[in-house]
C-alpha cells in the first residue's frame, strides 16, 4: 500500500484539513479530489507556492518556525505534516501547536534509527545519505532527525496519543506490521496522532 | 521583465446612464447616475472570462493602454494589464470603472444635481465602498456579465474586492485584495484628516463652492497629495531615490526646495492638484474611513466573512507602511476563522504601499496563477 493511500484512509469525506509544509500541494490535491476535504497548504517555497496556486489550492505563505497562533484550537478535522517535523527549529512547540490545532494529526517522519543510517555512523563515522535522507549533512534542511524511539517518547512526554502507526520501507511500501524490528527496518513512519 | 512592453495601445472610455434612482448607504438617493469605464480584451461567448478591476483613491477609469492624444501617457495599472500581462487581456474581458463620486466623468461632485440644477460641489452625499459595489454592480448588469471571473483592485480597491465578494457572494469568483486592509487604523484615519484639513482650509476652497465662485483649492490639494504620497512610498525607496541629494550643490540656507525629495513631493502635487476635484478628494479619504465590514457584527470580522463564496487572494508589500502586511493577515486570518477559501502571499518589495502598482515579478507570477487556475 502507498503512503498516499493510508493517509486517505485515515481521512473523513469532506473533513477540513491543513496541510503544513504542503509542498507543491500534491497531496492536498489528492485528498481534495478523493476526499473532498476542505482545507489549506502552507508553504515558505515561492515555486510550490505558486504551483499550488496555479492548482486553484488555497496556500497560507507562513514560515511555521514563527508560530502557528493564527490556526484556532481544534480548528480541524486534520492536521497533516509531511516530512516536514524534522525541518524545523523548533520540533516540540510545532507537535505541541499541531496536536492544538487539528483532533487528529497526520503526521510522517524519517527514521534516522534505520538499520542503514545507524550503520553508516557506527562504522564509517559518518552522517547517512540514504533514500529517505538523500542529502549530505551540509545540504540537508533535516536540521532536527529522530528515531521512532525518540519520537514516540517525545509524544509521551507531551500527552500525545499515537492512535495508529504504519512503518515504510526504502521502496516506500508501508507495513502495518510494528515491532521492536521497526526502528531498525523503518524508512520513515506515518503516525496518527492525538491530544 | 518579459512582456511589460507590450501595451493594448490605444484606448477609449465608454459611458453609460443609469436612469433609475440609486439608494445610498447614507440613506439618501441619487437620481440616475452616469458612470465612464474602459474595457479590454474581449468577452468571450459564455460571458465567464469578466474582471472588474477597482480603482484605488486617486485613480480613475483609465488603467490600461494609452489615448490617442496622450503622447503614449499610459493608465495607472498599464504595467500589469495586457498582452500576456499579470492580468492578461488575451485571455479576460477587463472592465474598469471610474467610481461614483469620482471627477474623471462618473457623476461627483462636479457633476450638476438634477434637483436642484447646480453644481453638487460639497453637497454630494458621503458614500461608502458598498455603494460602489452597488453602482459597479449595475455596470455588470448593463454589461450582461452575471458572475465576475474576478474582481481585483490594490489599497481600496482591493477593499471592493472584499466587499464585492460579501455583497454579491454569488457574482464573484475570485477576489484579488491587494495591498488592503479589513478597516482603517487611527493613523490611517490621521493621516486622512490632515490631507482633508489642508484642502477645506484653502481660502480657495469656499466651503465646497470654489466652482460657482471660478476658484480651485489647489494649495490644498498639493499638500493633500504631499502628505498622501509620503505614506505611499517607504522609507527604503526615498531613500534610494532621493537620499538627502540636493538640488543644487550647496546648502542655501534658505526655505526652498534644496533637497530632491521636497522638489519631487512638490512636483507631485502640483500635478495633482490640475487634475484632481478638491470635493472628489474629500469625498474618497471618507470613503476610506467608513470601510469597515465588521462594524455591523460587533467586531467580529470572522461572522462578517460568513457570505463569502469567492476564492480569495490576499496579497501584501513588506515595506508597504500604510497598509502593512499584519493588516492583510488580519483578513487572511478572519477568512480562515470563517473557514473561507483564501491564499495569503507577501511579496518582497522596496516600494512600500506602491508597490501594488509596479510589476515585481513574483507579484505577477502570483496573480498570473492565482487568475488563471
Amino acid at each position: 500500500m502507498k503512503t498516499r493511500l493510508v493517509i486517505e484512509n485515515w481521512i473523513k469525506d469532506g473533513s477540513s484539513l491543513l496541510d503544513l509544509g504542503c509542498g507543491d500541494g500534491s497531496i492536498l490535491e489528492g485528498l481534495k479530489e478523493n476526499r473532498s476535504v476542505k482545507g489549506y497548504g502552507v508553504e515558505i517555497d515561492r515555486d510550490n507556492i505558486r504551483v499550488c496556486l496555479e492548482k486553484g489550492l488555497e496556500v497560507i505563505e507562513q514560515n511555521i518556525d514563527e508560530g502557528l497562533s493564527n490556526f484556532s484550537d481544534k480548528s480541524f478535522d486534520t492536521v497533516l505534516v509531511s516530512q516536514t517535523i524534522q525541518v524545523l527549529k523548533n520540533p516540540k512547540l510545532a507537535l505541541e501547536e499541531i496536536t492544538r490545532i487539528g483532533n487528529r494529526c497526520i503526521i510522517i517522519i524519517p527514521n534516522f534509527g534505520h538499520w542503514k543510517s545507524r550503520l553508516t555512523v557506527f562504522l564509517k563515522g559518518r552522517m547517512p545519505v540514504t533514500e529517505s535522507l538523500p542529502e549530505k549533512w551540509y545540504d540537508t534542511a533535516n536540521i532536527h532527525l529522530c528515531t521512532i524511539s525518540d519520537f514516540e517518547s517525545l509524544c509521551d512526554e507531551l500527552g500525545i496519543v499515537i492512535e495508529e502507526r504504519r512503518i515504510l520501507n526504502s521502496k516506500g511500501k508501508v507495513s502495518s506490521f510494528f515491532s521492536a524490528w521497526s526502528n531498525l527496518l523503518g524508512d520513515a513512519v506515518i503516525y496518527r496522532l492525538s491530544r | 521583465m518579459k512582456n511589460n512592453d507590450s501595451s493594448i495601445g490605444i484606448v477609449k472610455p465608454n459611458s453609460v446612464k443609469f436612469e433609475n434612482s440609486l439608494l445610498l448607504e447614507c440613506g439618501k438617493q441619487l437620481k440616475g447616475f452616469e458612470m465612464v469605464y474602459e474595457t479590454y480584451g474581449e468577452l468571450n461567448t459564455e460571458k465567464s472570462n469578466a474582471v472588474l478591476v477597482c480603482h484605488a483613491l486617486s485613480g480613475n477609469h483609465h488603467a490600461a493602454g494609452y489615448y490617442e492624444d496622450s503622447g503614449e501617457k499610459h493608465g495607472w495599472w498599464n504595467s500589469l494589464i495586457g498582452p500576456n500581462k499579470a492580468i492578461n487581456t488575451d485571455k479576460y474581458f477587463i472592465v474598469s470603472p471610474n467610481n461614483l463620486g469620482g471627477c474623471h466623468g462618473t457623476t461627483g461632485p462636479k457633476s450638476t444635481n438634477p434637483e436642484t440644477g447646480r453644481i453638487y460641489g460639497p453637497h454630494f452625499p458621503v458614500l461608502t465602498v458598498r455603494d460602489w459595489t452597488n453602482s459597479q454592480a449595475l455596470l455588470a448588469d448593463y454589461l450582461g456579465i452575471t458572475t465576475w471571473h474576478a474582481v481585483i483592485g490594490g489599497s481600496l480597491g482591493g477593499m471592493q474586492a472584499l466587499d464585492w465578494s460579501l455583497a454579491y457572494p454569488d457574482r464573484v469568483k475570485k477576489a484579488g485584495v491587494i495591498a488592503a486592509a479589513p478597516k482603517l487604523s487611527a493613523q490611517n484615519i490621521a493621516f486622512n484628516e490632515v490631507a482633508r484639513q489642508a484642502i477645506t482650509s484653502d481660502p480657495d476652497f469656499q466651503e465646497g463652492n470654489y466652482m460657482e465662485h471660478g476658484r480651485v483649492p489647489k494649495r490644498g490639494l498639493r499638500l493633500a497629495r504631499m502628505i498622501g504620497h509620503i505614506t505611499y512610498l517607504s522609507d527604503e525607496s526615498m531613500k534610494s531615490k532621493f537620499g538627502r541629494e540636493l538640488k543644487e550643490d550647496k546648502l542655501s540656507f534658505g526655505f526652498n526646495a534644496e533637497f530632491q525629495v521636497e522638489s519631487y513631493l512638490r512636483h507631485q502635487g502640483d500635478v495633482f492638484s490640475e487634475t484632481f476635484d478638491a470635493n472628489t478628494y474629500l469625498l474618497m479619504t471618507k470613503v476610506l474611513d467608513y470601510f469597515d465590514p465588521a462594524d455591523k457584527f460587533d467586531d467580529n470580522l470572522v461572522e462578517a466573512f460568513n457570505p463569502i463564496l469567492a476564492q480569495i487572494l490576499v496579497l501584501s508589500f513588506s515595506t508597504d507602511w500604510r497598509f502593512s502586511p499584519s493588516r492583510s493577515r488580519e483578513i487572511t486570518n478572519a477568512l480562515i476563522g470563517a473557514k473561507k477559501k483564501v491564499s495569503h502571499i507577501e511579496i518582497e518589495s522596496s516600494l512600500g504601499h506602491d508597490s501594488f502598482l509596479f510589476p515585481e515579478e513574483r507579484y505577477v507570477e502570483v496573480l498570473k496563477a492565482f487568475l488563471g487556475s
